[in-house]
């Protein structure tokens, strides 16, 4: 039950806060803070609750909501929640709490409806962590679609427009092959047992043709990679990311592309464990030239957000060689990625969103000395720049060692090379803080510092990255389980 | 006739009397008022008569009628699409005082009554008597706003070309009654067994249909009339032509091959190239259009394109997904359609896409109306379009019909360029100076207010708990063997 309360409180505070706004534009913002602490507070009430619960062998769900919603198409309104959805939840809640304070001064214009779109957007993200339908899971990943580029077709930058479209239609498009490929499986697992379901579970155990088991995995398989994004399908997500006002980056980079991710994860390789098994190779290959491109483009950006971006398509890559390994290491090494890199990028995104209100300006070069004017941002500007390359003590190193450590298991010559995108790493996130931070005021800027809001916003978000860098075991134990039950669920295949 | 026909027949009875009553009503008393509330009162009595007769479904009333489950399933459909348009007609003509308006209802009445009798027809003769009462009563419908050119160009328009249909129609039953000696539908498929003659006088005949009927569905390549009608014809007797007309003629079409039971390949090879040329043009050709009327008019195409490939999956299956994507359809058409009414200003009908801009920042309900109606006619979730092009997608990859499935994903993918251009339009900021010089947008009757509410409140709950509408669509086509 309390697993549909955190969608219908998001969709309802959405609604509210709309109507809201026509008498008082601050009540509408307070109506979604409160909505996104409620959900926070919930998810980390259910954390709390089931701590002991996080034993290797307990397979089963923690909590559960299965409600017929279309029975004549066998599909059921199927929630459910394991270590690993708790953690991605936390996370969305987490996220969404910030933004929603990152966005109180900076969005003006019909914020009511700017309110709307935020909090359902992360309806639809709680929906695809959660559903264990798959008719539900589509249904939700294509909810998040349109408010999404609302937001960034209405409070975007220059070219919103484009950026909005496009990103529309590349999500779009893959998502109809996932739905074919879903409703193959449909039809497949029907003509097996005669049982007509979307239930991941029974889903979970039909007999599939090696070929047939190819292209349905590959329609899966699309979706997620456009949502990643995995290159060579990354194309919309610098227009996306650059466009999107800061709020909607935050969301995109932090939880959108952790939707991808979360989908290989649950989806690709357990229902299609052979076939992942025989196409990794291929994903893994692209993973890898997506971590060594993303830094080398994200190194030659003069927009600062274009730079964060493309930073993503590297990190993301580290996400996919974890996922595709499909060794304990490895996988825990991609959540631990996801995880963290949401947060640092989330908040590398509000600092450029924060220098971007104060300076009126994304580009590279006609920044510098800031340090002298805006110590505590450029402060953390550094901080999270750091995060952002690895360092050890701060959460996105423990990610891609466990990452390179599991690779190297299965494939060392792809774990060395994804080893130099480490380093190339130090060169954009060192050569961002010279550039912005470093050196002489040129320009003359004269800035204000992070005012408490923005304070509290980025103390939280390095407070969190310092937790995950120096003792992940709450975080690694949470989600471990769930992890297990996932590699056994792919190896109980049986071949027809 | 014996009385179990009779009331068998009241529905349709009911219809033609409605037409003949407002008839009387404008002899007694001219007022717009009355002729649309007789209008409504009518084919509400026509829709509860649907109950009446719905016990003794299935029953042939003469060999050209048949009420079975399907039929009555349709003629309810029809109704509910009529009363709509009723609606809709009433907040259009309202603001045009001192025309004669009322009229119209006359007419609204009898393209009612021609697409019951299409939808339960079971025999030529009464297709061709439906179609031509339907189409008759069009072409006065499309061009009823006499003082305005574009309304009679379309009026005009449609005459020549659904007349020409009509004669490819006949020759094509023609060429099929010479075949086979029957024009029951029921008794096609045993007469063509019992033959044993070459088939293609057939498949000719059968192509030759299938052009008239295109025609009406407004499918490639029998799509020219389409954007020009819908740009000149009256907000509202678009929105008829969209819906009811084509909805009509689609259950015809399922009606016609379900019961003859003569899908050869060759047919179904036919149906699948026009399938797929509707998808890509309409979609494609939309893209290029400025009018929303016309946009609309694209969209329509494709949409029957994609109805075409539940068409072509055949069985119980396409019978039900058909029966809901009409539903859907329908809904979203309409509440399209109705936003374009109550835009519009009698004379001048608002479809320039630069007068959108910005909507939503001077009537934002009416603009989050439209946007529902433009998402659900892309397909998105929470509307009633998403489940209609799911169960599509779903008949096709059952039918395992790849090509058509892939081509649907792919031209609705393009089709969603042009959905958002104009949602996008809606929601674009325009500077203050260019807002004073669009056309002041008239506020919308009570009548329109209320048919947009239904149908919007209609979208999102089929959209979001389609169950009731498919376990009815379901109970129809168990009832209809």
């Amino acid at each position: 039950m309390i697993l549909a309360w955190l969608i219908v409180i998001l969709l309802a505070a959405g609604l509210l806060a709309t109507v809201a706004a026509r008498w008082s534009v601050a009540l509408s913002r307070w109506i979604c803070l409160a909505a996104t602490l409620i959900d926070f507070g919930l998810i980390i009430f259910l954390w709390i609750r089931h701590t002991s619960q996080f034993t290797l062998d307990s397979g089963t769900w923690l909590e559960q909501v299965d409600w017929a919603w279309i029975p004549e198409f066998g599909i059921h309104f199927h929630l459910a929640l394991d270590g690993l959805s708790l953690l991605l939840l936390a996370l969305t809640f987490f996220l969404g709490v910030l933004s929603v304070l990152c966005s109180w001064t900076e969005v003006t214009e019909s914020v009511g409806f700017f309110h709307l779109n935020l909090l359902w957007i992360l309806a639809g993200i709680a929906g695809v962590f959660l559903a264990l339908d798959l008719f539900l899971f589509y249904f939700a990943w294509e909810l998040m679609l349109v408010p999404m580029y609302f937001l960034i077709a209405l409070w975007g930058h220059e070219r919103r427009i484009y950026a909005a479209v496009k990103f529309f239609l590349f999500t779009q498009f893959s998502g109809l092959l996932m739905l074919v490929a879903i409703l193959v499986l449909y039809f497949l697992h029907h003509a097996n047992t005669g049982i007509y379901t979307f239930d991941y579970q029974q889903l979970l155990h039909t007999p599939l043709s090696s070929r047939a088991a190819l292209w349905i995995m590959l329609g899966f398989f699309a979706a997620f990679a456009v949502k990643l994004p995995l290159f060579p399908f990354h194309t919309w997500l610098p227009d996306a990311h650059t466009e999107a006002p800061t709020a909607g980056s935050v969301i995109l980079a932090g939880l959108l592309l952790k939707t991808g991710a979360y989908g290989m994860i649950r989806f690709v390789v357990p229902l299609f464990p052979d076939a992942a098994r025989g196409f990794a190779p291929v994903a893994m290959i692209l993973g890898v030239i997506g971590i060594i491109y993303g830094s080398v483009l994200a190194f030659g950006q003069n927009d600062l957000k274009r730079l964060v971006a493309y930073t993503s398509v590297s990190h993301l890559g580290f996400v996919v060689l974890g996922v595709f390994s499909w060794n304990e290491l490895a996988l825990q090494g991609a959540v631990m990625t996801m995880l963290c890199h949401g947060v640092s990028t989330g908040a590398l995104f509000i600092l450029t969103g924060a220098l971007q209100e104060r300076t009126h300006t994304r580009e590279l070069g006609r920044m510098g000395g800031l340090w002298t004017t805006a110590p505590r941002l450029s402060g953390a500007g550094l901080y999270f720049a750091l995060a952002s390359l690895g360092l050890p003590g701060l959460g996105d190193f423990i990610g891609e060692f466990l990452v390179l450590l599991g690779t190297y298991r299965a494939h060392p010559g792809l774990a060395i090379v994804a080893a130099i995108g480490v380093l190339a790493a130090t060169f954009y996130a060192l050569r961002l803080v010279q550039r912005a931070f470093h050196g002489p005021n040129e320009n003359g800027w004269a800035i204000s510092d992070l005012a408490p809001r923005e304070g509290i916003i980025i103390a939280l978000m390095a407070g969190s990255l310092l937790w995950l860098g120096l003792y992940p075991q709450p975080i690694l134990s949470t989600f471990s389980p769930a992890l297990h039950a996932l590699e056994t669920a792919s190896q109980s295949h049986r071949r027809p | 006739m014996t009385t179990k026909d009779l009331i068998s027949l009241l529905p349709l009875l009911a219809i033609a009397a409605t037409a003949l009553l407002v008839m009387l009503a404008i002899a007694v008393r001219r007022s717009h008022a009355i002729a649309m509330a007789v209008t409504v009162l009518g084919l509400c009595a026509a829709f509860a008569c649907l109950f009446v007769a719905g016990p003794l479904a299935p029953h042939d009333v003469t060999p050209l009628i048949r009420i079975d489950s399907s039929a009555l399933f349709y003629i309810g459909l029809i109704l509910a699409g009529t009363i709509a348009v009723v609606f809709l007609c009433y907040g259009y003509f309202e603001r045009q005082r001192g025309s004669h308006s009322e009229e119209l209802y006359i007419l609204i009445g009898l393209a009612a009554l021609g697409s019951a009798t299409l939808v339960s027809a079971s025999h030529f003769a009464s297709l061709f008597l439906g179609l031509e009462i339907l189409s008759i009563s069009l072409y006065g419908m499309v061009a009823y706003e006499r003082d305005r050119k574009a309304s009679v160009e379309a009026g005009l328009k449609y005459l020549v070309l659904a007349a020409g249909s009509a004669s490819f129609l006949l020759f094509g039953i023609a060429l099929v009654y010479f075949e086979l000696g029957t024009m029951e539908f029921g008794k096609m498929a045993q007469a063509a067994a019992r033959t044993g003659r070459d088939s293609s006088v057939i498949a000719v005949g059968l192509i030759l249909i299938l052009v008239g009927i295109g025609f009406k569905l407004a499918l490639v390549p029998f799509h020219m009339w389409t954007p020009d009608v819908y740009e000149g014809a009256p907000a509202p007797v678009t929105a008829f032509v969209a819906t009811v007309s084509k909805g009509a003629m689609f259950a015809l079409l399922l009606r016609y091959f379900d019961r003859a039971g003569l899908r050869s390949d060759t047919v179904l090879l036919v149906f699948s190239i026009i399938a797929v040329a509707s998808m890509f043009a309409g979609n494609l050709l939309a893209l290029l259009q400025n009018n929303v009327k016309r946009i609309l008019a694209y969209s329509s195409i494709a949409h029957l394109g994609y109805l075409m490939v539940a068409f072509e999956a055949g069985g119980d299956m396409a019978g039900s997904v058909v029966a809901f994507y009409l539903v859907a359809y329908f809904a979203t058409m309409l509440g399209a359609f109705g936003v374009v009414t109550i835009l519009s200003t009698p004379g001048n009908d608002l479809g320039d896409l630069a007068s959108y801009r910005g909507l939503f920042w001077r009537r934002p309900l009416i603009a989050g109306v439209f946007t529902v109606m433009l998402l659900s006619l892309a397909g998105i979730p929470l509307t009633a379009g998403f489940i209609g092009k799911f169960y599509v997608v779903a008949a096709g990859a059952s039918a395992l019909l790849w090509f058509l499935v892939f081509t649907l994903v792919v031209t609705s993918t393009i089709g969603l360029f042009y959905y958002l251009r104009v949602v996008v339009a809606l929601y674009s900021h325009i500077p203050e100076t260019a807002a004073a010089a669009t056309p002041s947008l008239q506020g919308g009757s009570l009548s329109l207010t209320w048919a947009l509410g239904v149908l919007t409140t209609a979208v999102i709950a089929i959209g979001c708990y389609p169950s009731p509408v498919l376990r009815l669509v379901q109970t129809m086509i168990a009832g209809s063997h």
